[in-house]
């Protein structure tokens, strides 16, 4: 009987340490496959020629592997989506942290948890009907397909998780401070602005960087807006983003042509391995 | 005495005022704009018909059985699978490991494996699943790819309870001569069923909305299966989203497209309604202790 239950004891404990390191083995697994599968289009087509190459032309004859309008194009509609993205985003998780009372903070929360939640298609399908041709008619264009429409996307696609990480970061902020500064004759607005939101910094840095990874990484809604031309990027040009390079061709690709589709997936996780590394260093010091 | 603000001082007041009031109201704006379009355009095409079958050219039938039930089968495949796994794993985090050093990487794992996007997931499952696993383009290869993906969410809300449920359990439970295995199963595991119930929701939801890990991975065909079809290696069935994105993007039929998006909003309402829910129940206990 005890041996049974010893048994048992030993054989849940190895059990359960296997799942432990799940995790760390699915990392494993997935840098490995990546590697595998990514290096060697770089190392056929010369890792300049892949990086620095400005012509992406797959099925050509002789064919050109350059993948910098994609990584200048996945650069730019990120940092347009975060310079639309987080002043509108923190402006409204201070509204929502410190000015509105409860009952308008709560009716602006659910709505950004809705926004949350609500799939990529769904605002790629929204972005392919409204934004685009409103984008052609504004700027009288003869296609409203471009970088400028996935911006507008990838905004409101970052503004969640840019608003309640900030509103976090706000509210976490000592009650001290706020009263210290409203004693010494500073308006509500000041101190929130002049106080409030220095002391807040680490935690809204946290969330750009984490506007940065979502952005970055969002394949599905921008591939419905973007025109997915291997453009240089423009502001009014149709172009293609790293992810959505990835995503375009796989489905008829063979050979180098499939390969280097994987190198570009390799670039991009090296991408999000150093915003991950970003996020972690900031979290680490604001633990300190 | 009332000193008087300068009017410098009060006019940048007001601006940051007014520009506040206007992001939040923007944002509100968006939101029901969205919401609202999507709704009308969607809720007119929602039929019993479109509900009820699938789509056919020979009998003109055009039909999301298949996607609603390709994507009941994914979150159940899915689920059956990372529940084990990930509360194996936050167990092993809460109760076994002991070396810091060993759990950091752990957690520093979790959070890499959370911050991957979903196109790299369908890219790497397409990789493993698909061809090195020959699992063929399937339903079962996709579920086994959004494994990956929801480990971190079941794993992160079962550690956040495990966390709630106080030692003196586990000390008691332990005086009293039990194993460590009996130990959670009698004591801590049931303590920790809402954050485990937590876990559940949230990844119904991160499936329900995925699509690009599924693209490559779980395919695009429009049969209906049943479940032990779902299965078998090598069937393929497109989920709501990736339907979703052939009628709009590719077939240019947007009536449905709406209409699946219109149903795909309300399921994430749903979800998100039940996620609070369940999150609050959890904060309860936690305060309760």
């Amino acid at each position: 009987m005890k041996k049974t239950a010893n048994y048992i004891e030993k054989s849940m404990n190895v059990i359960f340490t296997i799942c432990g390191f799940l995790a760390v083995g699915f990392v494993i697994l997935i840098t490995g496959f990546l590697l595998v599968s990514g290096t060697p289009a770089i190392g056929k087509i010369g890792i300049t020629d892949f990086l620095f190459g400005t012509e992406w032309a797959s099925t050509a004859q002789p064919p050109s592997y350059g993948i910098l309008p994609f990584i200048l194009t996945s650069v730019y509609g990120t940092f347009g989506a975060i310079i639309i993205g987080v002043p509108l985003g923190l402006m409204c998780a201070i509204f929502v942290a410190k000015m509105a009372n409860d009952k308008v903070s709560r009716v602006v929360r659910t709505s950004v948890d809705l926004l949350s939640g609500i799939p990529s298609v769904v605002y790629g399908l929204v972005g392919m009907i409204i934004i685009v041709p409103l984008v052609r008619e504004v700027f009288n264009l003869p296609d409203g397909a471009n970088l400028f429409s996935a911006i507008i996307v990838l905004t409101i696609m970052i503004l969640p998780s840019v608003i309640s990480v900030s509103e976090t970061a706000i509210k976490t902020v000592p009650k001290e401070y706020e009263e210290a500064s409203l004693a010494l004759g500073a308006t509500k607005t000041e101190t929130v602005f002049k106080v409030i939101v220095p002391a807040a910094k680490s935690g809204i840095i946290t969330s750009i960087v984490l506007g940065i990874g979502r952005s970055i990484g969002e394949a599905m809604a921008v591939m419905m807006v973007a025109g997915n031309v291997a453009n240089m990027p423009g502001l009014f040009k149709s172009v293609r983003f790293l992810t959505t390079a990835v995503a375009s061709e796989m489905s008829y690709s063979s050979g180098l042509q499939r390969q280097a589709l994987f190198s570009i997936a390799l670039v991009l996780f090296v991408f999000i391995l150093i915003i991950n590394l970003v996020l972690n260093l900031i979290v680490k010091r604001e633990r300190q | 005495m009332q000193e008087k603000i300068s009017i410098k001082r009060k006019i940048k007041s007001t601006v940051l005022n007014i520009l506040m009031y206007l992001s939040a109201g923007i944002i509100c704006l968006i939101l029901l704009g969205v919401i609202g379009y999507i709704l009308y355009r969607g809720l007119p095409h929602i039929s019993i018909e479109l509900l009820t079958s699938k789509p056919s050219h020979i009998r003109g039938t055009v039909g999301i059985l298949p996607n609603i039930l390709n994507t009941i089968y994914i979150i159940l495949i899915t689920l059956i699978i990372v529940l084990p796994l990930g509360v194996g794993s936050a167990i092993y985090l809460n109760e076994y490991a002991k070396n810091k050093k060993l759990i950091r990487i752990i957690e520093l794992a979790t959070e890499t494996l959370s911050g991957i996007p979903s196109i790299i997931y369908g890219l790497v499952g397409m990789l493993i699943f698909v061809q090195f696993c020959s699992l063929g383009t399937s339903i079962l290869a996709g579920s086994l790819t959004l494994v990956i993906m929801t480990l971190p969410t079941i794993m992160r809300t079962t550690q956040e309870s495990l966390k709630t449920v106080p030692d003196g359990y586990r000390e008691g439970s332990l005086a009293l001569g039990s194993g460590k295995w009996y130990m959670i199963r009698t004591v801590v595991l049931p303590s920790a069923i809402d954050g485990i119930v937590t876990g559940c929701i949230l990844s119904i939801g991160r499936i329900v909305g995925e699509s690009a890990a599924l693209l490559f991975t779980a395919g695009m065909a429009n049969e209906v299966l049943g479940f032990v079809d779902a299965v078998t290696p090598g069937n393929a069935g497109s989920s709501l989203t990736v339907a979703l994105y052939m009628y709009a993007k590719e077939r240019g039929e947007f009536e449905i497209a709406f209409a699946i998006a219109a149903i795909l909003l309300i399921l994430t309402f749903v979800i998100n309604m039940s996620a609070k829910w369940a999150a609050s129940a959890l904060k309860k206990k936690g305060a309760k202790q």
